[in-house]
C-alpha cells in the first residue's frame, strides 16, 4: 500500500505546483500590462558609443568575435546599433531572437495584435501561458531573457502615418516583417524619407521573398511596385496558409541582412530579390531594377513628401485579418442561431459547404453536402451532378411540389456569398430559396457547439 | 519573317484571392511551360507573348494575371533571372531559349 500512498503523494503535490504556476503566470501577466504603462512613457535616447568589450561580453559573443570579418569593430557597431522591427509575427520572432542573440543594442518591436493560439506554430518567441497578451511584451520578455543587455523597446501599436515617421527615425535600420500591403508602403516610405535602409521580407504557403530597399542607391519598394496590386488578389497567411519553417528561414536571412548592414559589412540584396521556393528546395536570385528616377518616393521629383493614407491608396487594411464581404441582403441569410433552430425542427432543407477539400478534412458538419466553390464557379459537371441528386433526394421529404431551401456555409462567410450569388444566377437550379450562413462554420463554433474546431 | 522559338515560361508565386494559388487556377496548376512560339511576321517581344498566354495559357479570370496590355500590378515580369525593366519591359525582343518568370509579390509575414 506504500506505493498507492506515494502516488497520492506525488498527485497531491503536483496539483500544489500548478496552482502556484497558474498564479505566477498570472502575476506575469499583470507584470507585463504594469511594464506597458510604465515603457510608454520613457523617451528613447541614442545609445552611447562605446570604447570597448568587456570581459563577459568578449566571452558570450566569442564566436562570432573570431570572425575576421567581424572582429571587435564590428561587435563594438552592433552594440550601438538599434533595430526597428515592424511586425512581431512569424518573421519578426526569428529575426529578433538572432538580433538579440548577437548583441544588437536596442529593439524597437512594433505590433498592435495579442497572441493567439495560432501564432504559437510560427511565432516562435510567444508560448502557451501569454495568448491573449500584446505580442509586443511577450517578444520582449523572452528577448529579455535571452540576452539581458539588448534594450527591447515595445511598441503595442499599429505603426500609423502618422506614428511612423518619428518612430523610424529613431532607428538605424527597419526590418519589414509586417503581413499587409498597407503596412508595406507605409514602411516603405517612411524609410525613404528618413533615409533608414529598409531589410524587407514576406512569406506565403511554401514560399518567401527577400531584399533590401533603399539602400546605397538601390531601389525602393515602390521603384519597384508604383502600383499596389487589386485587393482582390492579394492573400493573407490566415486564408492562404503559410509553413513556419518558411517565415523562420526568411525571418533568419532577413536577420543576417540587418546584421550586415548594422555591424558596416553591407547587405548582399540590395538591388536583387531572393526567391524561396521551400516545396522544390530551390534559392533563387533575381537581379533588380535600379533606383527610378521618376519614383514617387526615391526618384529625382518626388510626390511623396508626406506619409498618406496607406489603406484608401491600397485598397485594403493593415491587418491581415480577414475582411467581411457583404454581398448579400439580410434577407438572403440567416444567423447560426437561426439555422440551428431550424435544423432541430427537421425542417427539410439541403446544407452546401462550399469550402476547399482541405478545410473539410479539418472539420464538417456530418449532415452538409461538400462542393468547393470553385466547382461552382467553374460549372464542374460532376458536381452539379451530385448537387441536383442532393436536391432531388431532400424534396422527397418536403410537401408536394414545394422547393427545397438550399443553405450555404464556409468557414467565415464570405466565400459561401458568392455561392449563392452563382447558385441564384443558375436559371435550371431546383430551388427557389438560397441563403448563406452568416459568420459560417466559425460563428457555429463560437456561438453554437463549443466543441466544434476553429482554424 | 521571324523564324519560331522556343522558350520557358514559368508562373512563381502568382497569387489569387482566397485559397487557390492563381497558376493553380489560371494555367491548370502547371509551373513551367516550354512553349514554341510559332513564325510570325514581325519580332516576338514581351507584349505579343502576353497576348499568347492568354490565349494559350489562360485557363480562366485573365484579370487577376493581365491588365491592359501588361501584366496588373504586383506581378514582377523576369526574364532570364533579371528584372524587366532592365531590358525594356513590353518591347523586349524575346531570344531563342530565353526564360521568362512571372511572380507576384508576397505581403504575408
Amino acid at each position: 500500500m506504500a506505493a498507492r500512498e506515494a502516488v497520492l503523494t506525488l498527485q497531491a503535490e503536483v496539483a500544489q505546483r500548478e496552482e502556484e504556476l497558474s498564479s505566477l503566470k498570472q502575476r506575469l501577466a499583470a507584470a507585463l500590462l504594469a511594464e506597458q504603462e510604465s515603457e510608454r512613457l520613457v523617451p528613447v535616447s541614442p545609445l552611447p558609443p562605446k570604447a570597448a568589450l568587456s570581459r563577459d561580453e568578449i566571452l558570450r559573443y566569442s564566436r562570432q568575435l573570431v570572425l575576421p570579418e567581424l572582429g571587435v569593430q564590428g561587435q563594438l557597431r552592433l552594440a550601438t546599433a538599434s533595430v526597428l522591427v515592424v511586425g512581431c509575427g512569424g518573421l519578426g520572432c526569428p529575426l529578433a531572437q538572432y538580433l538579440a542573440a548577437a548583441g544588437v543594442g536596442r529593439l524597437g518591436l512594433v505590433d498592435y495584435d495579442v497572441v493567439e493560439v495560432s501564432n504559437l506554430a510560427r511565432q516562435v518567441l510567444h508560448g502557451e501561458a501569454l495568448a491573449g497578451q500584446a505580442k509586443v511584451f511577450s517578444a520582449a520578455a523572452t528577448l529579455r531573457r535571452l540576452n539581458s543587455a539588448v534594450e527591447c523597446v515595445p511598441y503595442a501599436q499599429a505603426l500609423t502615418p502618422a506614428t511612423a515617421l518619428d518612430l523610424v527615425r529613431r532607428y538605424d535600420v527597419v526590418a519589414d516583417c509586417s503581413d499587409n500591403v498597407p503596412t508595406r508602403y507605409l514602411v516603405n516610405d517612411a524609410c525613404v524619407l528618413t533615409g533608414r535602409p529598409l531589410v524587407s521580407a514576406s512569406a506565403l504557403r511554401f514560399e518567401g521573398q527577400l531584399t533590401v530597399y533603399h539602400y546605397g542607391g538601390g531601389p525602393c519598394y515602390r521603384c519597384v511596385f508604383p502600383q499596389p496590386p487589386p485587393a482582390e488578389t492579394v492573400t493573407s497567411c490566415a486564408d492562404g496558409g503559410v509553413l513556419g519553417v518558411v517565415t523562420g528561414v526568411l525571418g533568419c536571412l532577413q536577420a543576417l541582412e540587418v546584421l550586415k548592414i548594422a555591424a558596416g559589412l553591407g547587405p548582399s540584396y540590395s538591388g536583387s530579390l531572393l526567391l524561396f521556393d521551400a516545396l522544390g528546395g530551390h534559392f533563387r536570385c533575381i537581379r533588380l531594377r535600379k533606383r527610378r528616377p521618376d519614383c514617387a518616393a526615391c526618384g529625382e521629383r518626388p510626390t511623396v513628401a508626406d506619409l498618406q493614407d496607406y489603406e484608401s491608396f491600397c485598397g485594403s487594411s493593415a491587418t491581415d485579418k480577414c475582411r467581411s464581404l457583404q454581398l448579400l441582403g439580410p434577407e438572403e441569410r440567416i444567423s447560426v442561431v437561426d439555422y440551428k433552430r431550424l435544423l432541430d425542427s427537421g425542417s427539410p432543407h439541403l446544407l452546401l459547404d462550399v469550402r476547399p477539400p482541405v478545410e473539410v478534412d479539418l472539420c464538417r458538419l456530418p449532415h452538409a453536402l461538400h462542393i468547393p466553390l470553385k466547382h461552382l464557379e467553374r460549372r464542374n459537371a460532376e458536381s452539379l451532378k451530385l448537387l441536383g441528386e442532393a436536391i432531388r433526394e431532400g424534396k422527397q421529404g418536403t410537401q408536394e411540389g414545394a422547393s427545397l431551401p438550399i443553405y450555404v456555409i464556409c468557414k467565415l462567410g464570405n466565400d459561401s456569398q458568392k455561392a449563392v450569388k452563382i447558385l441564384q444566377s443558375w436559371t435550371d437550379l431546383d430551388s427557389l430559396t438560397v441563403r448563406d450562413v452568416v459568420g459560417g462554420l466559425m460563428a457555429w463554433a463560437a456561438k453554437i457547439d463549443a466543441t466544434f474546431p476553429q482554424y | 519573317m521571324a523564324a519560331p522559338l522556343s522558350v520557358e515560361v514559368e508562373f512563381g508565386a502568382v497569387v489569387n484571392p482566397g485559397k487557390r494559388a492563381v497558376r493553380s487556377l489560371l494555367f491548370d496548376g502547371v509551373k513551367k511551360h516550354q512553349v514554341t512560339l510559332p513564325g510570325q511576321e514581325e519580332p516576338w517581344d514581351i507584349r505579343n507573348l502576353l497576348v499568347w498566354i492568354k490565349k494559350n495559357l489562360l485557363k480562366e479570370r485573365p484579370e487577376l494575371f493581365i491588365q491592359g496590355d501588361s501584366v496588373r500590378p504586383g506581378i514582377l515580369v523576369l526574364i532570364n533571372d533579371a528584372d524587366w525593366e532592365l531590358l525594356g519591359e513590353l518591347d523586349y525582343q524575346l531570344q531563342d531559349q530565353d526564360s521568362i518568370l512571372f511572380i507576384s509579390t508576397l505581403h504575408g509575414g
